[in-house]
């Protein structure tokens, strides 16, 4: 018996090896200079003004380092105030939103499809036009000699005319008419993406119209509904245009307060440290909403 | 879980849909008997599918009868008329995991905790899945989900239960054995079934019945084996199983091929107007040399032969131009001895196989 050499008759391991890194690699190299354009924009035009707003919170009007400017908002109450009343009105206008849109939502969801286009282009349509245009609109319909008053005194409802603009109904009312969409849109995505076979499987199980709604179609439709919650949320937080108008002066937000201390007493330092305050908020309840519906989405749970 | 003691029989009468013009449904009869397996097998858009829907409710007709047992149902919202479904993508809530998902119809029904949780357990060991109750719905492989749905329609003891293409998402092979247990679990809990197919194989394996659906109505139902031994219509026999058609003409009493008389085993009596002589490949023989006066033959040229492993399938041009296929088990020199394609070729078929169908069905 003769003792067979071993024969490397199967092909060596590494056959094409570098070929096929070579064409990884400029897939990969590819694909950065595709998206680099892109990048380099968001990086100019977020990063490097975020930075710099940052950079001016930590001077003073002389131009010397000082924490003067965050001290400020600690010390002086009336920015605590300010503060709450834009947490309070934030919450309310999303709050009206949620009331208004979830039905509208639901109602888009199930209607025909051609109908819901009809529908949802009376939902998007106030979205094309400009947020002063529409603003001043609600100005005529809710101001002292507007429309809701004229109507409303000669039907003889009231006597007097009712303050619906300049407070602060007419800042919910205004700011609860341009966010509505933002809490439709993803809400009706997300509904329209749930199968009905779920609604028919829950009802053979014989959960009623009611219980279906509740225990099936709602946790279903919560992902769109908290991020239209939150989008909603995070846009009234720094909305600028229709409290200053709708406000009157007699409903301050952050905004404005932003707005006043920068334009009025030109002190970019105090105004850039608001900015970075309101921007630090915002991340922060970003971050914890996510952090809620990051772990296996208890929201959804706490419902069953 | 225990057998249903006597699920009730299913009385459909002159069920009829229409969207807009078109008719999808013209008046259905179907009776299903107490603890029946009955498929409705048919093309898409033959109807299947909205009876089915009718049935659980979903779908209101525009005229008819449902009546399961002694009651009513035509008119009942889906949620009053406890009859278990089993959907084609399952269905299973994605935000409950296996438990809840089995447990829901229970819940609904108030139960207890205790009870619904021993149901539960039973139901998923029937479908050997309790181990899985913690699972969520999207850890499960497509058989596991499907056993889930089974069980989530089963575990209220409905007092019938329907099946929409439940396999239709599986692989052959799993299909083909849950085919065999969801056939075992009927016979265990003996519910009476209505299962909705496509796939004429999966009726005839499954059904006690099968009722072919085409264009809204039903083109026949019978029982597996009469489905395919005795179509009583092109359009079935060409549905069920393959078969090549090849015209006959009718001379009195007797049928005729190509100017020779069919022997025919008694009983075959064809009907009015245009007949088709319905040829099923594994009925057909190859014929030697030998020759038996008895076997009706059929002369023609071998044009291609496919091997497909266990069996293999002849096509042959007969002498008029007709096309015919013939199977065979690849057993012994079966394969060796087939003439080469172009060559001529003899095949017999015995009078008993002989079956007619007429052009369309006598309505």
């Amino acid at each position: 018996m003769t003792a067979v050499p071993l024969q490397s008759s199967a092909a060596p391991a590494g056959l094409n090896v570098e070929a096929l890194e070579t064409a990884r690699r400029v897939e990969r190299n590819w694909m950065i200079a595709i998206c680099s354009p892109s990048l380099i924009l968001v990086g100019i035009i977020i990063f490097v003004p975020v930075g710099w707003l940052f950079w001016l919170s930590l001077f003073d009007a002389e131009g010397a380092l000082t924490t003067a400017n965050y001290m400020r908002l600690l010390q002086q109450p009336s920015y605590l105030k300010t503060l709450i009343m834009t947490f309070k009105v934030s919450f309310i206008v999303t709050i009206v939103c949620l009331l208004l849109g979830y039905p509208l939502a639901y109602l888009l969801s199930q209607l025909p499809r051609r109908a819901a286009g009809i529908l949802m282009i009376s939902v998007i349509l106030p979205f094309w036009t400009s947020v002063l245009v529409r603003t001043y609109a609600w100005l005529v319909i809710l101001q002292r000699r507007g429309l809701v008053n004229d109507w409303f005194m000669s039907l003889g409802i009231i006597d007097e005319p009712l303050q619906l603009a300049h407070n602060f109904t007419g800042v919910i009312v205004g700011m609860s008419h341009v966010m509505l969409p933002f809490l439709v849109l993803p809400l009706y995505a997300s509904m329209k993406a749930i199968d009905r076979d779920y609604l028919r499987a829950s009802l053979n199980l014989g959960a009623n119209p009611v219980r279906t709604f509740w225990q099936v179609f709602f946790p279903l439709s919560l992902p769109g509904l908290s991020a239209g919650l939150v989008l909603t949320f995070v846009l009234c937080l720094g909305f600028f245009v229709t409290p200053a108008l709708m406000g009157g002066g007699n409903v301050f937000m952050w905004s404005m307060r932003i707005e006043q201390t920068s334009r009025l007493y030109s002190n970019w330092g105090a105004a850039s440290a608001m900015g970075v305050v309101l921007l630090a908020l915002t991340l922060g309840i970003l971050w914890a909403f996510y952090k809620l519906l990051g772990a296996r989405n208890p929201l959804a749970k706490g419902l069953r | 879980m225990t057998a249903v003691d006597r699920s009730p029989p299913v009385t459909i009468r002159g069920i009829a849909k229409r969207y807009g013009n078109t008719t999808v449904l013209h008046g259905i009869d179907l009776d299903v008997k107490p603890g029946e397996f009955v498929t409705l097998l048919g093309p898409s858009g033959s109807g299947k599918t909205t009876i089915l829907m009718i049935l659980a409710g979903f779908v209101r007709p525009n005229a008819g009868s449902i009546k399961v047992g002694e009651e009513e149902i035509v008119a009942m919202p889906p949620h009053k008329r406890n009859v278990g479904m089993v959907f084609q993508n399952y269905a299973l809530f994605p935000h409950m995991d296996v438990f809840q998902n089995v447990a829901f119809p229970l819940r609904q029904r108030g139960l207890g905790t205790a009870e619904i949780a021993s149901r539960v357990r039973e139901a998923l060991d029937l479908v050997q899945l309790g181990e899985y109750a913690e699972r969520r719905v999207d850890q499960l492989s497509g058989g596991q989900r499907q056993r889930v749905a089974l069980a989530r329609a089963i575990v209220f003891e409905p007092r019938i239960l329907l099946m929409d293409e439940p396999l239709s998402a599986l692989d052959k092979k799993l299909r083909e054995r849950m085919q065999i247990e969801i056939r075992h679990l009927h016979e265990r809990l003996g519910m009476t079934t209505i299962y909705v197919t496509h796939d004429q194989r999966e009726a005839i394996t499954m059904s006690d019945r099968v009722a072919v659906m085409n264009e809204g109505r039903i083109a026949q139902l019978d029982t597996p084996k009469g489905l395919y031994g005795r179509p009583k219509s092109r359009f079935v026999a060409e549905f069920i199983g393959e078969s090549s058609f090849l015209p006959v003409e009718r001379d009195g009493t007797a049928v005729k091929f190509g100017g020779r008389p069919l022997h025919m085993a008694g009983g075959v009596v064809p009907g009015a107007g245009k007949q088709w002589l319905v040829l099923r490949p594994e009925k057909l023989s190859i014929l030697n040399s030998q020759t038996d006066a008895a076997l009706n033959q059929f002369q023609g040229q071998v044009k291609e032969v496919v091997y497909q492993g266990e069996s293999f399938v002849c096509y042959v041009t007969l002498l008029d131009g007709n096309e015919i296929s013939v199977r065979n088990y690849s057993r012994g020199d079966a394969l060796a001895r087939l003439p080469e394609p172009g060559q001529p070729i003899r095949l017999g078929l015995s009078p008993e196989d002989v079956v007619l169908v007429p052009e369309e069905e006598a309505a």
